[in-house]
């Protein structure tokens, strides 16, 4: 919402400071935008008396002309064709700051002649756009005084205005509350009827059913005959083009004029276009309506429109259709004032994707009681300005309800506000703001005003009362708080946070991507199912909820690797969805690896990502979760975005909680990024719940006495046999003695047969009650051997 | 026993003349090895009447003694000789690199909520979260958003398609739906802060689609507006380290509040450069209000006998001001050099006590 200081001033008796008022309407909710002022830089320029003006001695279309500034003669070299003597002009001279170009005025040369100032035009000035020639001062205007003594420059206030306060969408509004603040009185608004002259020749019907006449309960017009729509005067053209409103004409301007000072939209029809009667009514679908906007719109029931007898001439609270505006060749004109739904007007503007000053303040709900005085003042002021005469005016309908009355207990805006406020203060505050306030036995009853609809209850009066009052004094207390704050976090978040510190600290690096990726990516990871896409995506490109965080993290690392960055590792601890109701998604921690594990470095060699980084990191942020990662079985089965022979599962039962593994080639070409890469999903919400223990104490700590002791064994064993096999059954094969086993070497090549592989083990003994025998570590090792051959047919190997 | 005087001045002398332990061993081997030259006189002995031998192996046990620890001196020099020289032969080129070792960072977003976090647990509250994928009543008409009400043009929404049952889902605008599901959950007394991610449909220089923020609810019988300006001008101070930051509450408007307020820092920006703390402007960091009757209502609480307050902010907004982080639009690039630059270390665990950042 825009408006210059003059035009508040219309409404505001005041002695305010623009600096004050600047303060005040940020204090009460009218927060600045910003303040364009015109004088800021007009400090030094000053009147100037052109003496003489004889042709440039080099050129014909300048003029040399030796201007008195106040404190000397100049010689000033001008190509403005109203460069005359005798003339008042605005003189800049050599250091003054040019607004319109930004820069600070030096001397110049001119054709071979110096030229010791500039006379300038107003758009150099930096206001308006007017360059016909330089700027032409009044004749009496003091030669030598600075521009600001002579001429008053209006300053233009944008302010940001909430969707409640519609009354705001009017200077007059503004000045209320201003004037509330203290800021000065509002002065008075007076409405005089116009009589009319005349029968009006065109009609007004509400054609509605019952259900539907909400739509537009109240319609009031009049025809006004014989004008002249010329060009508006220069005050009102100032104002509108002051807030970036183009001037058109005068009736026009009126009705612009009326939006933006009384946040009454009007509507004006020439009415030699209007075939019969005007109604209001819903649109019938199929018709169609040629707006203002040159625009062709498609109509359908759940519209109000405008219409004579040849169908729709308007879009009701919109905007005016083409066929029926008023030209300069208007001469009788049909004046609308209504009042229309605030719903049905944001819904058919929506739907036609028409943003008007007229739908932005119909659909936040104008003032129901100012339908016929507007119309009333707005008569005047075309008769003012265009001639004429009015005819009576043809009012349909009634005033939609609008009266509440409200008790305000005045201990509700200690108890609600937290600031004591004098009941005379309220009062008064509520008087200010147009309410009609009457004693009450609980405190004050409240009639809000009609143009303020946003008042409905008692913390609506509270509200106005502190907000009036200032924020500002309202003493901060520090919330009452717990003597010995507990822990805040659930065992998901602490779980999650965990995990977190630990990927980091495995130097995988934190990031942050869209919850939405391309269709394409999303069934790649097997998502892309037609509920899961947004109806209206800010791109293609990001048009479904990802079914996974893989595939973000592997164009980031594509991404990366374009920019030279192409050994990285990445996480995100964030959802994926896996249907489209509230809570069908999982948290999950998922972390990539791509190019080298290891780069070039003298002392060791290079070394590219493999699954089983993916697997430590997975069995990290289980372990790091508070899991056991020993206790999950490690499966070969994973989805189908990793490689088939490279990829695993942990699983708790048959229940996956975590993927691992190199990314499917196939699925890295599809997202143009080169491999290797590898990657984990780990389903935090999958994990079995930390049990909440009555003590933190831990086990009591059992260190064996005797030294534990490593045995070595080879297997020979089919190709297809799985590590973890020969592991667990070494490790059942004497639960008491066998601490550890670990996989120490692999081996498939010509030294063993065809179809077979030799895996070396080392198994770590620890006894717990005696040195063990050779006889007794004999006797494990042949226990050991007949485990694994019972369990994977291996054999010693020779 | 010239003999022996003999022998034992040649075994020093060799013993003297060795350069290295081979040498020395040599030496010894002449001298008193099985075959060396006092052994054999020691052999000797066997064949001497018993004063003979007395004297003779007197004599014998000296120089065989004088020899073993000439030997033993000469030893010890020349094994700290070996050492020397081995210690000399594996100098290493100290210069070189040690082996790269990875090392990840924390996302400034996480951080920040964890920061954010640290404080209101502090003041007793608990931490919840929700859907992204919401509902129209969570996300709007239980927070007092009535469908076409013009507030609803404050959030660009990201909507689903027409479910079968009517209605479309949407992705929620705000963290505010968890204060529903919140209400509707627990009874009074309620503090709860809500972190998670929010969509808009919306993007340009200052918008992303998606953003992160941190919703805050306060439900019991006396909180009231005092409350809201002490609580957040506390969470200001303690979250940018500034303890004499300037706050300014504006009047504002939210459906789901009433009073509502708009939160500003003071700032200076001298030089250029944006400084949190006393100075000539301000910036908006948060909006907040009372609770609205109707979201109490809503959520089957008597608003006749419960009040609070709420208010929300935008994580990346604070997270920009108080780490200097010039665009938004990075936060989500995923570029290396970035989150190197500004995320945080695993051991960055923000505290009171040990204090938010390093």
């Amino acid at each position: 919402m825009k408006f210059t200081l003059s035009w508040l001033k219309s409404h505001l008796d005041t002695t305010a400071t623009l600096g004050q008022i600047e303060i005040g309407l940020t204090a009460i909710g009218l927060e600045v935008e910003g303040i364009i002022d015109p004088s800021k830089h007009l400090g030094g320029f000053v009147v100037g008396h052109v003496l003489e003006a004889e042709k440039h001695p080099n050129a014909d279309k300048l003029r040399l002309c030796k201007v008195e500034s106040g404190s000397g003669i100049l010689q000033v070299v001008c190509g403005a064709p109203n460069a005359r003597a005798g003339l008042k002009v605005i003189l800049a001279q050599p250091g003054t700051f040019i607004p319109h170009n930004g820069e600070v005025l030096k001397k110049g040369n001119v054709r071979g002649v110096e030229s010791q100032g500039m006379m300038c035009s107003w758009r150099e000035l930096g206001i308006g756009e007017d360059h016909d020639g330089i700027a032409e001062l009044d004749a009496d205007a003091k030669v030598g005084a600075s521009l600001l003594d002579i001429m008053s420059f209006d300053p233009m206030i944008e302010i940001s205005v909430t969707p409640n306060r519609v009354d705001c969408l009017g200077v007059r509004g503004v000045a209320r509350d201003l004037a509330a603040f203290g800021l000065g009185t509002l002065k008075p608004l007076l409405v005089e009827p116009v009589p009319g002259s005349f029968k009006s020749p065109i009609g007004v019907r509400l054609d509605f059913t019952p259900e539907t006449q909400a739509a537009c309960p109240l319609f009031a017009g009049r025809m006004i005959r014989g004008v002249t729509n010329g060009e508006s005067p220069q005050w009102l053209k100032d104002r509108l083009t002051a807030i970036g409103l183009r001037p058109i004409s005068a009736l026009v301007d009126i009705t612009n004029f009326f939006t933006y000072d009384l946040c009454r939209p009007l509507h004006v029809f020439d009415a030699a276009k209007v075939t019969g009667d005007i109604r209001a009514r819903l649109a019938m679908s199929g018709e169609t309506l040629v707006a203002l906007n040159g625009k062709t719109y498609e109509l359908d029931e759940s519209m109000t429109v405008i219409a004579d007898e040849a169908g729709p001439e308007a879009l009701a609270g919109i905007m005016g259709g083409e066929h029926s505006g008023c030209t300069e060749a208007t001469t009788d004109v049909f004046l609308e004032a209504a009042y229309f739904d605030p719903i049905r007007t944001a819904a058919t503007g929506r739907r036609l994707e028409i943003l008007s000053d007229a739908r932005f303040r119909f659909e936040r709900g104008v003032d129901p009681a100012f339908v016929v005085p507007s119309m009333e003042l707005a008569t005047r002021m075309i008769l003012d300005l265009c001639g004429g005469e009015a005819s009576e005016p043809v009012i349909a309908g009634t005033e939609p309800d609008w009266q509440k009355s409200i008790v305000l207990r005045p201990g509700r805006v200690a108890e609600l506000g937290g600031v004591e406020v004098p009941l005379a203060r309220m009062e008064a505050i509520l008087n200010d703001l147009g309410c009609a306030v009457a004693e009450h036995a609980d405190g004050l009853l409240v009639n809000p005003p009609s143009w303020r609809g946003d008042i409905t209850a008692e913390h609506d009066l509270v509200e106005e009362v502190i907000r009036i009052n200032g924020y500002d004094n309202i003493p901060s207390l520090p919330l009452p708080r717990p003597p010995m704050p507990k822990p805040v976090l659930t065992p998901g978040q602490r779980r999650a946070a965990w995990v977190r510190r630990q990927l980091a600290s495995r130097g995988l690096v934190e990031t942050v991507t869209w919850s939405f990726l391309p269709e394409a990516q999303a069934k790649l990871f097997g998502g892309g199912a037609p509920e899961m896409h947004l109806a209206n995506p800010i791109s293609s490109d990001l048009d479904v909820m990802r079914p996974s965080v893989l595939p973000n993290l592997v164009t980031a690392s594509g991404r990366n690797a374009d920019r030279g960055m192409k050994d990285l590792g990445l996480f995100e601890i964030g959802p994926q969805f896996d249907g489209p109701e509230p809570g069908q998604q999982r948290q999950v921690a998922a972390g990539i690896r791509a190019g080298r594990a290891r780069g070039r470095h003298w002392a060791e060699p290079a070394r590219a990502v493999d699954a089983f980084d993916a697997k430590a990191d997975a069995m990290a942020a289980i372990a790091a979760a508070g899991g056991n990662p020993d206790s999950f079985q490690v499966g070969t089965e994973a989805p189908g975005w990793y490689h088939p022979g490279r990829s695993g599962s942990l699983k708790l039962g048959n229940k996956p909680v975590a993927f691992f593994g190199e990314l499917h080639p196939g699925v890295l070409n599809s997202l143009d990024v080169k491999g290797p890469v590898v990657g984990f999903e780990l389903f935090l919400e999958a994990l079995p719940p930390t049990k909440a223990k009555a003590t933190k104490a831990k086990p009591l700590l059992k260190a064996s006495a005797f030294q534990p002791l490593d045995r070595d064994f080879a297997f020979i064993l089919d190709a297809s046999v799985a590590a973890d096999a020969v592991v667990r059954a070494a490790k059942g094969a004497d639960k008491a003695l066998v601490a550890e086993v670990a996989v120490f070497d692999l081996y498939e090549g010509d030294k063993v047969a065809a179809g077979k592989k030799s895996l070396a083990i080392t198994v770590t003994l620890q006894p717990t009650e005696k040195t063990l025998t050779d006889e007794e570590i004999e006797a494990v090792g042949a226990k050991i051997v007949a485990a694994v051959a019972k369990a994977t047919g291996g054999e010693l190997r020779g | 026993m010239q003999d022996l005087d003999q022998l034992r001045a040649q075994a020093l002398a060799s013993v003297a003349a060795a350069t290295s332990l081979d040498q020395l061993d040599a030496a010894r081997v002449a001298a008193l090895g099985k075959k060396g030259t006092v052994t054999g006189l020691m052999k000797s002995l066997g064949g001497m009447g018993p004063d003979e031998r007395k004297a003779a192996g007197a004599a014998l046990n000296a120089a065989r003694d004088e020899i073993e620890a000439a030997i033993t001196a000469a030893k010890t020099v020349l094994e700290a000789k070996a050492l020397d020289e081995r210690l000399a032969r594996e100098r290493i080129d100290v210069t070189l690199s040690s082996r790269p070792e990875a090392s990840g960072r924390i996302h400034p977003i996480s951080q920040t909520i964890e920061e954010i976090t640290a404080i209101f647990a502090q003041m007793g509250f608990t931490v919840a979260e929700g859907p992204d994928i919401e509902d129209d009543f969570h996300n709007f008409s239980a927070l007092n958003i009535p469908p076409e009400h013009p507030a609803r043009q404050m959030h660009d929404t990201f909507y689903f398609g027409e479910r079968p049952e009517g209605g479309r889902h949407l992705l929620r605008t705000h963290t505010s739906p968890v204060q529903i599901r919140t209400m509707l959950s627990e009874k009074p007394p309620i503090r709860v802060l809500v972190p998670g991610r929010t969509y808009r449909c919306d993007s340009d220089m200052t918008h992303t689609p998606m953003f992160h923020q941190v919703e805050g609810l306060v439900i019991d019988e006396t909180t009231h507006m005092g409350h809201l300006k002490g609580c957040l001008i506390e969470f200001v101070r303690a979250f940018f380290e500034v303890d004499d930051v300037p706050v300014r509450f504006r009047p504002s408007f939210f459906p789901f509040t009433e009073p509502s307020a708009e939160v500003d820092i003071g700032c200076s920006r001298e030089g250029g450069e944006l400084k949190i703390g006393p100075g000539a402007g301000w910036l908006e960091i948060l909006g907040c209000g009372m609770v609205h009757p109707n979201v109490l209502r809503n959520c089957g609480i008597d608003p006749d006998r419960y009040q609070g307050f709420a208010f929300g902010m935008g994580v990346e907004r604070v997270a920009m001001l108080k780490y200097g982080i010039p665009d938004l639009r990075t936060f989500f690039d995923s570029d290396l050099r970035w989150l190197r630059h500004y995320g945080f270390s695993a051991l960055d665990v923000p505290t009171l006590s040990g204090g938010l950042t390093r």
